[in-house]
């Protein structure tokens, strides 16, 4: 009944050498290009761009690290080589507006990338999709949730560290699906448990791991979509529903790939 | 006229000890790193936001309308206090009576405050005498943290009393005597109707106990509180006011690496190197490598523990609670500082804040989830210096948890955290199908 098409990602270095300067620039950071789950994601995500039309291009192999994990595990000298690198690389091609699916990198280029000469607009997804929504380009979203239950988890560098709670939701809002909320929700959200470079090593002795707090929580509230919109967010999540031995009934998604879900792309 | 002489000279000792403890702040704060302060004007807003409208506190409701009220109260009584100073000193009786029916509204606002604050600091008391509140304990919540608490409300439930008093007996007096009563004292008037039957003199009396106990509650409190965590009254709206008004999550740019990455990408830039034999300490490993708002930040911490409460590294039973990061700076000051006065900024004693108060542990399960920061109603930056810290391991040390050296590793030579090549970061666009 559908005619697949095949898509074609525009390159950066490729479109500039044909002398054109895409519109945007989507931002696919180091777990976007190669967490295998999160690539996923990556490619709800380029689905929705490209049933957009929207005039876009990635980095690919020019991109680097953001430096996010970096600096927080207090490597002030690699996050810079990071942030000025691709500082660098972005304003050569004259970069202005940027995309991204992770909230640490979109934190990163929008609040510190401007000390190393990078001024650009930084959009999270769930921002874009928010607006993209408002302006009536992504409707016709089918009733494929509409018998789910969603809860969403905040990500911290979304959330708390750049205040934005309502994007995700009113994405979220847009699928007919009922929606619920945990209890520390918004400005009161737990952390997953990943960042500041702890998806890298080994938890300190404890009585639990965050991770395992949270989906804990996320399960109480009932909900069979745990839905996310970071890639760290997302492996600790996946983590939990395997550790708690839900992942057969309750499954967690990225915003995107509702949203690509629900479109029917 | 020897009323007077000993205001004064009470008022002469509590100025010169109090003079003495802040001078001696000051020279702490002078062992503090540097940071410049700008955009003036958001930090107003941001003080009339957090600290006078105290918007953060009432991220717990109920505790929250109590503090306010406490704060509120403060600060219509403290014109009160400041007209006490003046009676003292020149023998007058409420001087700021002359402000007519604007002093009505003062007096009788803080002698209703006077009672809602007595019965708010009730509520606390009993909260922490009587009922497991899971943030007034913890490893830091030292039984003398503990006193502390209790003695600064105890101080200000004896100030209310006097306060309270010294209104209720003025206002007989007055009544009793035929004189014009200065001020409205709604919850005093309501007071005095119990003690009606005392003589003239009687209430005179009371009304001067009243009047010293509570001038001289106020001269020992304003000296007893730099040695306590309620300096919190002092220091924290103007720490409101230094406090990062930047996103939370945005970091401080080290600017010594930047000037050293900077010459490595690109040999020919000119940097200024106004010191080239100077080599920085990177990083926090010991209290005077703060920077003065790290420290004004550790001064304000009234240890409430909001920010423990939401931390996701305490909350899993780990080591780590922003709070004692906060008492721990506070502390470490407290000990080098009357050396460092002494002999300088070189001076050691063997010891250090990282190691000897706080551990790696404690620094390395941080998730930099900023929960603390957006907790705390006056702003305090617990993440900075526990990066800070951080950095000194990594920058000085290269002590970093092993997981986090192979992220190193790998970003330096992948561009990524994990082992893949940076040739195949494409990879996950190929055979790429949309429904169209």
């Amino acid at each position: 009944m559908e005619n697949k098409i095949k898509i074609e990602v525009p390159v950066m270095a490729d479109v500039f050498a044909n002398g054109r300067t895409p519109e945007w620039l989507f931002w696919v950071g180091s777990a976007g290009a190669f967490d295998d789950r999160y690539k996923k994601v990556t490619r709800a995500f380029v689905k929705i761009l490209t049933y957009l039309k929207l005039d876009y291009a990635v980095l690919g192999v020019e991109e680097s690290d953001s430096g996010d994990v970096a600096r927080r595990a207090g490597n002030e000298m690699l996050f810079q080589m990071q942030a000025m690198t691709n500082c660098e690389i972005m304003n050569a091609y004259g970069v202005k507006k940027i995309v991204t699916c992770c909230p640490h990198d979109f934190n990163t280029l929008k609040n510190e990338y401007p000390d190393f000469g990078g001024h650009y607009e930084v959009w999270h997804h769930s921002q874009f999709l928010d607006k993209m929504i408002d302006e009536g380009k992504l409707n016709h979203v089918t009733g494929m949730f509409e018998k789910n239950t969603i809860v969403f988890h905040d990500p911290c560098y979304l959330g708390r560290a750049n205040k934005e709670y309502d994007a995700p939701r009113s994405v979220l809002d847009h699928i007919p699906s009922v929606n619920v909320e945990m209890p520390r929700n918004r400005s009161f959200g737990l952390c997953c448990g990943a960042g500041g470079g702890q998806m890298f090593k080994e938890a300190e002795k404890g009585n639990k791991e965050v991770f395992i707090e949270r989906t804990e929580e996320a399960l109480a509230t009932g909900a069979d979509i745990i839905a996310t919109a970071c890639p760290f967010c997302m492996v600790m999540m996946t983590d939990g529903l395997k550790y708690k031995n839900r992942e057969e009934d309750v499954k967690n998604y990225d915003i995107a790939e509702l949203l690509c879900m629900g479109l029917g792309l | 006229m020897a009323k007077q002489l000993i205001f004064i000279s009470a008022l002469l000792i509590t100025l010169a000890i109090f003079a003495y403890t802040m001078r001696k702040y000051f020279l702490y704060f002078r062992f503090t790193k540097s940071l410049k302060l700008d955009r003036f004007s958001e930090r107003v807003y941001e003080t009339f936001n957090v600290a006078i409208a105290q918007t953060k506190i009432f991220r717990q409701p109920v505790m929250g309308l109590l503090h306010a009220l406490v704060f509120w109260g403060f600060v219509v009584i403290l014109i009160g206090s400041i007209e006490m100073v003046i009676d003292g000193i020149f023998r007058t009786e409420r001087v700021f009576g002359i402000a007519g029916i604007v002093y009505d509204v003062v007096i009788a606002t803080g002698d209703v405050f006077a009672l809602i604050i007595a019965i708010s600091i009730l509520v606390f008391l009993f909260r922490r005498l009587f009922m497991h509140v899971k943030r007034f304990y913890g490893t830091e919540m030292k039984p003398v943290s503990k006193a502390d608490a209790n003695m600064a409300l105890s101080f200000i439930l004896l100030l209310m009393i006097t306060l309270l008093g010294m209104n209720t007996f003025y206002f007989l007096d007055m009544h009793k005597a035929g004189h014009e009563l200065v001020g409205i004292y709604p919850v005093s008037k309501f007071l005095a109707g119990f003690f009606d039957q005392l003589s003239q003199y009687q209430v005179h009396i009371f009304h001067e106990i009243n009047w010293w106990g509570h001038i001289l509650l106020i001269f020992a409190f304003a000296n007893v509180l730099p040695y306590s965590k309620h300096f919190h009254v002092f220091m924290s709206v103007p720490n409101v006011f230094v406090s990062r008004i930047d996103p939370l999550g945005k970091i401080e740019t080290m600017e010594s690496i930047k000037k050293e990455v900077t010459l490595m990408l690109n040999p020919s830039a000119s940097v200024s190197s106004d010191n080239q034999d100077e080599i920085p300490k990177f990083g926090v490993s010991d209290a005077n490598d703060v920077s003065w708002v790290n420290y004004m930040n550790a001064l304000s911490c009234t240890e409430c523990g909001r920010c423990t409460a939401v931390c996701p590294a305490n909350i899993t039973g780990k080591l780590l609670s922003p709070r004692k990061i906060m008492m721990d700076v506070r502390a470490r000051m407290k000990e080098k500082g009357p050396g460092m006065i002494k002999e300088g900024i070189g001076f050691s004693d063997e010891k250090s804040l990282l190691g000897n108060y706080i551990s790696e542990e404690e620094l390395w399960a941080c998730t930099m989830c900023n929960a603390c920061a957006q907790e705390c109603p006056v702003n305090i930056n617990q993440p900075a210096i526990i990066l800070d810290m951080r950095r000194y391991l990594v920058l000085e040390k290269s002590s970093a948890p092993a997981g986090l050296n192979t992220v190193f590793t790998n970003i330096e030579n992948n561009g990524a955290p994990w082992q893949f090549s940076p040739q195949d970061r494409l990879n996950w666009a190929e055979e790429l199908y949309v429904n169209g």
